[in-house]
């Protein structure tokens, strides 16, 4: 059967201290959606990169179209017709959809001209084809994350891509947009274009792939036709045990009111938000991206500074804090994106988990060092952290274990009240249930939780209270029995009716 | 670490260049390597490494300090002058507090107001340049009693053998080092270079921390302009002219990343040391004294194109 249309055979690839991956083969067909999943570090990531160029395998080969292929970068796995769809979109802003479309190849005369008019031309058949709703023209600043995602499958279109590789491509998509993209993924599809789709959504990979290849630790576990396997079975195969419990709730025990915030604004941001979270209590705040839950909790740790608006801690109004100030309070925030405002990258865990608590790791300002490498060890094993040594840059972590270093960071000062933005965002399951149980842990212990989350069921699951925000306001609360799918839909989408109209 | 092999061997392969320099002039110049004039270039090394120490600060934490070597000229000036004024200690404090308070204006502009630190300290130099004729009306100035005052030892002294400005250039590295690796100072410096908003989500105030490193490059500019002073005993309107890239080159040639976050005093006492013997190499060589700016270009060039080059390394692992 000759439907494939390429191969991967026996690649093995090692950084220093891992074998990223080991003796990997897969395979792709034509027309064919193929899933390829695993926990963060199970070298997804990396054999993709293998694939579009941007590493060189130590061993073992591609084979594309038949023949065995060496693909020296991605321009060149481009022009072969291999297109990776990256995670963070790779457009420049400043240029056009078309200028987008063909970044880097553009059709230049001998003097190297641009010819605008072919490159117009091309750009808007291959946006046709796909029936977006802009034309060539566009400034890609302009446009929304799905649209831009759209300029980036056009690549496919204009280059005649007989394999196309999405990383995680609905990370920032709303419901619709993500049926918009399947329906492209569909058309890529009977069109006979491989596609490789790379997800931790296991609702997605059963409902758009055809075959689903597990990776464990750089090792391919196998591959199984879509049709004939569930959820249980590649949970196992990903993770070498079932989760038999997904979300475990904290035992509803509430004590004093830690933090209350009355009337918080911010023109263009939010407006007139209230609420109020107690001791054991666990408060969910769920609304889509760009609704305002980033804002909000930003602006109440002191990151961002509000126009109005009263807080009061612990049954004492206070002035708008300074995020140094919300830390010795007893404040904690775990930020949205852990690499732009969680770690210093090229810091080790152990500089990283003290870099919130200079004052309690030092004396005189001299630095405690064996006070931060117990700490650090404690955090370690606690955690369960997967790192060489306190001072391995953290950069060369998996999303999992930088995640964990962010939550060591909050912890280890005993925090009175923690804000959990998105906190299991783009990391692997097994990461994930510890997360949730840790976020249990915390509540039972006393903490005061907030957890903002987009994920419904994990906003459902762990919290004991659920505020839904829309276009910058609390327009619904939750608690008990009334905690359910349906009723944040209806909060969050019968709100954006009203506006609209 | 495997990424970082690479430039392991890139920064191997400097050390080895500059080797086969160290012999190459040894070989044509006998005096090169011969226990005065290893004394003389350290003695000279010394003024630029006192004040690249500071700069070592400010470009950790990404940010750049071009206008310490008007600094210096405007320092040297007002430690000579008011050593003939008021003597030589009120001078000396005199020269401390100027320089603290330039690094204090630098600083405001960059870490509170937020503007940009290459403009802002380009616009510095050319203000000193101006401030410094306002001072001396255009003269030069020198020590009236150069052969009596105790105000020598800092640029002329010996002790033990050693140059007395070699030995306060390698106190003042240890202390920065120290204050560097050891203290909650340096832990913000270099989280505020290596990842500015996580240090602000981390309740680290950036303002403060960018301020703080300008007032240390002013302090160490106004040493080095103690012994600059003391070793010429006089200042010309130009005497620190051309300085900052100097500094600068010294800085990036020892490995610390213009981007912020990684380097050390260290390096930058090694980058220092290691521009000074080229640059006495090739005039022991027969150059004339103005290649030093060519080479001070090249360096340049070289040290950030190895940085960019590491960075990239780290980009596709």
């Amino acid at each position: 059967m000759d439907d494939v249309i390429l191969k991967v055979e026996g690649i093995t690839k090692t950084f220093p201290g891992v074998k990223a991956l080991d003796d990997v083969s897969f395979d792709i067909r034509r027309g064919e959606v193929h899933a390829l999943v695993g926990e963060n570090g199970a070298g997804k990531s990396t054999l993709m990169k293998a694939l579009a160029g941007l590493h060189k395998p130590d061993q073992g080969q591609i084979i594309y179209q038949g023949a065995p292929t060496e693909v020296t970068g991605p321009l060149d796995a481009r022009q072969k017709g291999i297109l990776l769809i990256h995670q963070e979109l790779s457009l420049s802003p400043e240029l056009s959809v078309a200028e987008n479309i063909y970044l880097g190849a553009w059709p230049t005369n001998r003097f190297g001209v641009l010819k605008k008019r072919e490159l117009r031309r091309n750009a808007s058949a291959a946006l046709q084809a796909l029936g977006c709703g802009f034309g060539p023209d566009v400034r890609v600043g302009t446009l929304s994350v799905a649209m831009q995602q759209m300029v980036e499958i056009a690549r496919a279109e204009a280059f005649r891509a007989n394999v196309v590789i999405f990383d995680e491509p609905t990370a920032s998509l709303t419901d619709t947009e993500k049926e918009q993209l399947f329906h492209t993924i569909r058309g890529l599809k009977a069109r006979g274009v491989g596609i490789v789709y790379i997800s931790h959504k296991m609702d997605e990979i059963f409902d758009i792939t055809d075959r689903i290849t597990v990776l464990r630790d750089g090792k391919v576990q196998g591959t199984v036709e879509t049709a004939a396997t569930d959820l249980n079975q590649v949970t196992r195969m990903m993770i070498g045990r079932t989760l038999d419990a997904y979300f475990v709730k904290a035992k509803a025990e509430f004590g004093e009111e830690v933090l209350r915030v009355d009337g918080l604004s911010k023109q263009g941001l939010f407006r007139d938000v209230s609420f109020s979270v107690r001791e054991g209590e666990v408060l969910g705040l769920y609304g889509l991206v760009g609704a305002g839950r980033s804002e909000v909790v930003e602006t109440v740790f002191g990151v961002r500074k509000a126009d109005g608006g009263k807080i009061t801690w612990k049954g004492g109004e206070i002035d708008l804090p300074t995020p140094r100030q919300s830390i010795d309070m007893g404040m904690a925030l775990v930020p949205e994106s852990r690499k732009e405002q969680g770690l210093v990258l090229m810091m080790g865990g152990r500089e990283n988990t003290s870099l919130p608590h200079l004052r309690l790791f030092s004396e005189l300002s001299i630095m405690n060092r064996s006070r931060e490498l117990a700490t650090f060890e404690k955090y370690r094993s606690a955690l369960s952290i997967k790192t060489t040594g306190p001072d391995q840059a953290v950069s060369q972590l998996s999303g999992g274990n930088q995640q964990k270093f962010v939550l060591a960071k909050w912890l280890c000062a005993d925090p009175k009240l923690i804000i959990l933005d998105e906190p299991t965002r783009g990391i692997d399951v097994g990461s994930k249930s510890a997360i949730h149980e840790l976020i249990a842990d915390l509540a039972e212990q006393g903490l005061a939780v907030i957890v903002i989350s987009s994920e419904m069921p994990e906003v459902l699951g762990v919290s004991h209270r659920v505020l839904t925000m829309s276009e910058g306001a609390i327009v619904a609360e939750f608690e008990g029995d009334d905690m359910t799918e349906e009723n944040l839909i209806d909060a969050v989408s019968h709100h954006r009716g009203e506006a609209a109209a | 670490m495997g990424q970082t092999i690479n430039g392991v061997l890139r920064r191997h392969g400097l050390i080895l260049a500059f080797l086969v320099f160290l012999g190459g002039v040894a070989f044509n110049a006998p005096s090169f390597l011969t226990p005065g004039n290893i004394l003389d270039v350290l003695r000279q090394v010394s003024i630029t490494g006192v004040m690249a120490l500071g700069v070592t600060f400010v470009v950790l934490t990404g940010r750049l300090d071009l206008s310490v070597g008007s600094l210096l000229t405007l320092l040297t000036v007002i430690v000579v002058d008011q050593h003939n004024f008021a003597g030589p200690f009120p001078a000396i404090v005199m020269t401390l507090l100027a320089g603290l308070a330039v690094g204090a204006v630098n600083g405001l502009l960059v870490g509170f107001i937020g503007l940009n630190a290459l403009i802002v300290t380009l616009a510095m130099l050319s203000f000193l340049q101006g401030l410094v004729l306002f001072y001396s009306g255009g003269a030069n100035v020198n020590v009236a009693n150069a052969q009596e005052t105790w105000f020598a030892v800092f640029g002329r002294g010996d002790f033990l053998g050693i140059p007395v400005p070699v030995i306060l250039f390698l106190v003042a590295a240890i202390i920065a080092g120290l204050v560097l690796q050891f203290t909650s100072f340096g832990r913000r410096v270099y989280g505020v270079g290596g990842n500015e908003t996580a240090s602000i989500f981390s309740g680290i105030d950036a303002r403060w921390t960018v301020f703080w490193t300008y007032v240390v490059s002013g302090f160490t500019t106004g040493l080095a302009a103690i012994i600059m002073g003391s070793r010429v005993m006089g200042a010309q309107n130009t005497i620190g002219q051309g300085y900052e890239l100097t500094v600068l080159a010294g800085v990036i040639l020892g490995g610390t990343s213009l981007l912020g976050g990684s380097g050390s005093i260290w390096r930058t006492v090694i980058g220092i040391s290691m521009l000074g013997f080229i640059q006495n190499g090739l005039l022991l060589l027969g150059f004339p004294y103005y290649v030093q700016w060519l080479v001070t270009w090249a360096v340049i060039i070289i040290a950030v194109w190895i940085d960019l080059g590491a960075k990239r390394g780290r980009i596709f692992a």
